[in-house]
């Protein structure tokens, strides 16, 4: 994943767009202020994690007895890992539906936002409409991905179409945000060139605004592919949509095979960081083009 | 050679398209996907929501049990990111080009977090699960860990880009480590890493709702039991709370980033 990509995801507006016609004065004012700010969000972040700990439940939880065990735990399941309930097929296999979710909900999320990103970027849209996506992407970030799975189970029944139209709400947002700021991105003086040829909008956008910002695109949506693989997991531990993150919550939850679950772990991980080198390859290889 | 490069372009699109054809195909046969039952639960999913998935009179009775929740998962993911980013500015400082101590920590450190950060968070907390039972700690453990692989990426990154500024001055000054780390690394690069940790709090509410559900604690528990046993009404009470907290914190912290950055 980009880190400073990531963090432009939150629409935040930069503070040098205001700061144009910025006095001396004014600045030593704002160096005051973000400091003050700053401390006040250190200070009040530590309080609230001391009142946290005062108010978790426990549950007589005995801290060191259980981080010895959890101790052995770990050494069992890193150490001795092995198959017991499925064998190495099933599991690749089971591996292989969770990244089928993960690819079909990339895929879906990825066409609608095409066309909401296109309708969400500044310079081929309105500012209404612009923001009209952007509350709109605002209020399907606020709902966890694992609600909007299980909302749709109830229509759907718990499987993977829950699963998949479920996690398509929070790619959708995120790749509306990250298309829209490719698309920004395009050369204005092409799209004048061409607006003033008499090329309508869709002209505009499939012969000029798609084709320069596809490798981005590309790139975006691979990034997507890994976060939608971490939780594709995840729904088939907690929205039962299969995949290996089901066989890990049966381990967890109902058989309490310490050695499968390490093996799970392995699978994941290996599966996750081999995405991740991918994704660092395709970035540098469209980077050189 | 125009018209090859043309033509090459074409072929590659052509491959590209075939190869994303193919793995809908294989994805759509290997997790069982129902194409029409997933047109059709769309408006059907509406319609329900509509009819059976806002709060009513008798939920706003568990406002206060909710309430309690609420507070629980919030303090949990703010607990949980907070601690998580003192260890991660540590494993930052050894793995960071600018501050490493030396090559071999350095290779260590990033490994550490790469694994942190590759197993899913729900993984974390079906693992935890068989030594800390259904207590909060096991999901604060889950938030920990996740977050602790994240940010110390972040953290690593954001020393790189910015915390290098006034090292190589101070280094020619003869100023030790640890001061190079107080006086340069960690003033320059302190904005943009309460950012990040601002970023994981509001991931991490999101996150300890799926948590919740697997462990049995805080918001995620309490929607699961209203969905369970069919009470929509309130479930959606719950889903109302989680959207306000999630947007009220989203607000805070875009406050703050404007004012800081």
């Amino acid at each position: 994943m980009n880190f400073s990509e990531t963090l432009k995801s939150l629409w935040v507006q930069s503070p040098g767009k205001r700061q144009g016609i910025a006095a001396k004065k004014y600045i030593i004012k704002r160096a005051n202020k973000a400091s003050i700010v700053m401390n006040i969000t250190l200070i009040s972040l530590a309080i609230l994690t001391i009142y946290g700990f005062f108010t978790f439940e426990y549950k007589d939880v005995k801290i060191l007895e259980v981080i010895a065990a959890t101790a052995a735990n770990f050494k069992t399941m890193l150490l001795e890992p092995r198959f017991n309930h499925f064998d190495l097929s099933k599991g690749l296999y089971q591996v292989g539906v969770t990244l089928g979710l993960a690819f079909l909900t990339t895929l879906i999320g990825g066409f609608i936002a095409l066309f909401l990103g296109l309708l969400a970027a500044q310079n081929l849209s309105s500012l209404i409409v612009s923001n009209i996506i952007k509350g709109f992407v605002a209020f399907v970030r606020a709902v966890p991905t694992v609600l909007w799975v299980l909302i749709f189970a109830v229509a759907a029944g718990l499987g993977s179409v829950a699963a998949v139209i479920g996690m398509t709400f929070h790619t959708v947002g995120y790749l509306i945000k990250a298309y829209s700021e490719s698309f920004e991105e395009v050369d204005a003086g092409v799209i004048e060139a061409l607006k003033g040829s008499g090329a309508n909008w869709w002209q505009i956008v499939f012969q000029a605004v798609i084709p320069s910002s596809a490798t981005y695109l590309l790139s975006w949506t691979f990034m997507r592919f890994e976060i939608n693989y971490m939780n594709a997991v995840a729904m088939g531990a907690a929205a039962g949509a299969g995949g290996i993150g089901y066989e890990l919550f049966m381990d967890s939850s109902f058989y309490f095979d310490l050695r499968e679950i390490g093996l799970i772990t392995y699978f994941i991980l290996a599966i996750a960081v081999m995405l991740e080198f991918i994704s660092i390859k395709l970035k540098v290889k469209l980077r050189e083009d | 050679m125009r018209v090859e490069a043309l033509i090459k372009r074409r072929r590659n699109n052509l491959i590209f398209f075939a190869v994303l054809l193919a793995a809908t195909l294989v994805s759509i046969i290997i997790t069982e996907f129902e194409v029409t039952k997933a047109f059709t639960s769309i408006p059907r999913a509406i319609g329900w929501a509509v009819k059976s998935f806002y709060p009513n009179a008798n939920s706003l009775e568990k406002i206060p049990k909710i309430l309690v929740k609420l507070r629980e998962t919030v303090l949990l993911s703010i607990a949980s990111t907070t601690v998580a980013a003192i260890f991660a500015a540590f494993l930052a400082l050894f793995g960071s080009k600018t501050t490493q101590i030396n090559s071999f920590l350095a290779a260590v450190s990033r490994g550490i977090a790469s694994i942190f950060r590759n197993i899913p968070v729900a993984a974390w907390a079906l693992i935890l699960l068989l030594s800390f039972g259904q207590s909060s700690l096991t999901g604060y453990f889950a938030l920990f860990f996740a977050t602790w692989g994240f940010l110390t990426r972040a953290f690593m990154e954001t020393i790189d880009e910015v915390g290098s500024e006034g090292v190589e001055a101070l280094k020619a000054v003869g100023a030790s480590y640890f001061h190079i780390i107080f006086q340069a690394v960690i003033p320059s690069s302190l904005p943009q890493m309460i950012s990040w940790v601002l970023f994981m709090v509001e991931t991490n509410i999101r996150s300890s709702t799926l948590v919740g559900i697997l462990t049995g604690t805080g918001i995620g528990f309490i929607f699961n039991l209203y969905y369970k046993s069919f009470q929509y009404n309130a479930a959606s009470l719950v889903v109302v709370f989680i959207i306000i907290s999630v947007l009220v914190i989203e607000y805070i912290s875009n406050y703050v980033r404007r004012v800081i950055l």
